[in-house]
């Protein structure tokens, strides 16, 4: 359950023993949070396990697969980045803002990147699919009108051992068309 | 997988960074896009016992400051930020060329060039691409000093920074207008580490000659290098196919690869020489300089 912002103590660096935790305080999908985390604790596993939100896969654990992509805020500038939750720590996202899939669809209504993915097969096993919708989705807040050779290479970062790929290019495409029709973006 | 543990600050000036480095050396890392050190630390390559996160310095340190020679790049900027610079697509296209080569979006949204030269992994991309532009870096420690690049990498994973000292700024020379350059970096499949990686600078004379031409090379050796014994042969001359398939020959000639998941050592050596014939001939052309036509007759 989120839990209210608590003010909270700078963290000190005291290498002698190491830090049991640090506070760090999270928006993720526009909801606030805070908790005192270990230092170690990869931001992945701390949006699976101690927020709860299991729509953010972990596949390789190595930095390869995407599956873990989320879109942070803060991190360049004011613009959403995506990037892989596997490897970055969650306190490097202490103060920012994180979106994942579970923060897409709006009042019930699917975001047109989940719907292009539903409508044009971008998915088959589906466990790719969060990471693969978030990384799109960071392409196209960069590039909203990308061609084919830009969506595949946005979506580089990211495996399928299901679709093939061809779909879900495809999908991003429409999806793309869409956003820019009806001027959504996140 | 969990690194080992460890304690971790973010501090918000450069002086207190180095105070902790004084006071815990080798225990310390500092971590910057932590997209090399958390699948090391990940993996227990190493487990620091501090972690010192310089998230809260990109105010200062990241950063591609356009001057009327150099364009100076602070170590926190990310490839992403050297992607999407139209400064350096104007003025150093190499440099947004080698960053669309790393990794994927995501590696480049969170690595910087900073961390990049510190980690000096043999066949990482800047060390290379850097290398051609004749970059030094500057280096903050107990006094700040600037070198050139190429006294900074010192071997695999092995610079000139000490434990104390922090990397805080990339100095690049601009090339004159008008010079051609090419990036030919050689991967397996999309996103990994170079097999090879190829950089190359043609500088034209206006009539049609080579003024002065660079080529460094990585993946091949312990550090990247520069093929001097080509540029030698190619500076002064309109090169026809032969002069460029000896340039490629003699730029090869020192590229002593090991054998290994992406490839044999005689593979590699020999893919070096095609991708540095391919990287002259890309060079010179957007130099404007066309090749002499060789008799057949
Ligand atoms: C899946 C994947 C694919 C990749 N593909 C490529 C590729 O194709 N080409 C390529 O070149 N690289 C590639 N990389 C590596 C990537 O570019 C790293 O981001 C980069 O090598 C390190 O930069 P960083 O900012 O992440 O550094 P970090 O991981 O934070 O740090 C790396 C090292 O440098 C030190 N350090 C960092 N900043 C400084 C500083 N300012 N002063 C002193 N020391 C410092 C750290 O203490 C650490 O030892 C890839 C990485 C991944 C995970
Ligand atoms: S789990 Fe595969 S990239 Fe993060
Ligand atoms: S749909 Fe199964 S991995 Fe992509």
């Amino acid at each position: 359950m989120p839990r209210r912002m608590t003010r909270r103590a700078r963290p000190r660096a005291t290498a002698e023993a190491p830090q049991e935790t640090v506070p760090v305080r999270v928006k993720i999908n526009g909801v606030e949070y805070s908790h005192n985390v270990e230092p170690r604790l990869l931001l992945v596993n701390y949006i699976r396990d101690v927020v709860g939100l299991t729509g953010t896969h972990v596949g390789c654990d190595t930095t390869h697969c995407g599956a873990c992509t989320v879109l942070v805020k803060g991190l360049r500038g004011d613009s959403w980045v995506a990037v892989k939750s596997c490897t970055l720590l969650t306190t490097q996202v202490d103060g920012k803002e994180v979106l994942t899939i579970e923060g897409l669809a709006k009042n019930g209504e699917l975001h047109p990147l989940q719907k292009a993915f539903w409508e044009n097969h971008g998915l088959q096993c589906g466990f790719c699919t969060p990471g693969m919708i978030m990384s799109a989705l960071g392409l196209l807040l960069r590039n909203p009108n990308p061609s084919r050779e830009e969506i595949k290479w946005g979506i580089t970062g990211n495996l399928c051992r299901c679709t093939g790929y061809i779909n879900i290019v495809k999908s991003i495409e429409a999806a793309a068309k869409e956003m820019r029709e009806k001027g959504i973006t996140i | 997988m969990y690194p080992r543990k460890f304690s971790y600050v973010a501090p918000n000036r450069v002086e207190e960074v180095l105070t902790l480095l004084r006071k815990y050396r080798d225990e310390a890392k500092l971590l910057a896009g932590g997209h090399s050190l958390l699948p090391m630390m990940k993996l227990r390559i190493i487990g620091p016992r501090l972690v010192i996160d310089l998230k809260n310095l990109r105010d200062r340190l990241a950063y591609i400051r356009d001057g009327a020679r150099v364009v100076r790049i602070g170590a926190l900027t990310t490839h992403a930020d050297i992607e999407l610079s139209r400064t350096l697509m104007r003025d150093i296209p190499l440099l947004p060329e080698t960053a669309r080569w790393i990794g994927d979006m995501q590696v480049r949204n969170m690595g910087t060039v900073g961390g990049s030269l510190a980690h000096s992994d043999p066949a990482g991309d800047w060390p290379v691409a850097m290398l051609a532009l004749d970059a030094s870096v500057t280096i903050q420690g107990a006094r700040k000093r600037t070198i050139p690049l190429s006294r900074f990498l010192k071997g695999p994973f092995t610079t000139a920074l000490k434990p104390t000292e922090i990397l805080t700024e990339i100095v690049v020379p601009k090339p004159p207008k008008g010079h051609g350059w090419s990036w030919k970096k050689f991967e397996r499949r999309a996103g990994d580490f170079a097999t090879v990686n190829v950089a190359a600078i043609v500088v034209p004379d206006g009539r049609g000659r080579v003024k002065n031409v660079s080529i460094a090379i990585g993946s091949v050796n312990p550090t990247p290098y520069r093929a001097v014994n080509a540029e030698r042969i190619l500076r002064g001359k309109r090169p026809d196919a032969g002069l460029l398939d000896k340039a490629a020959e003699m730029a090869a000639e020192k590229a002593q690869p090991s054998s290994d998941l992406r490839g044999s050592a005689e593979y590699k050596k020999w893919l070096t020489r095609v991708m540095v014939r391919r990287a002259l001939e890309e060079a010179l052309s957007r130099a404007g300089i066309t090749l002499e036509m060789t008799q057949h007759a």
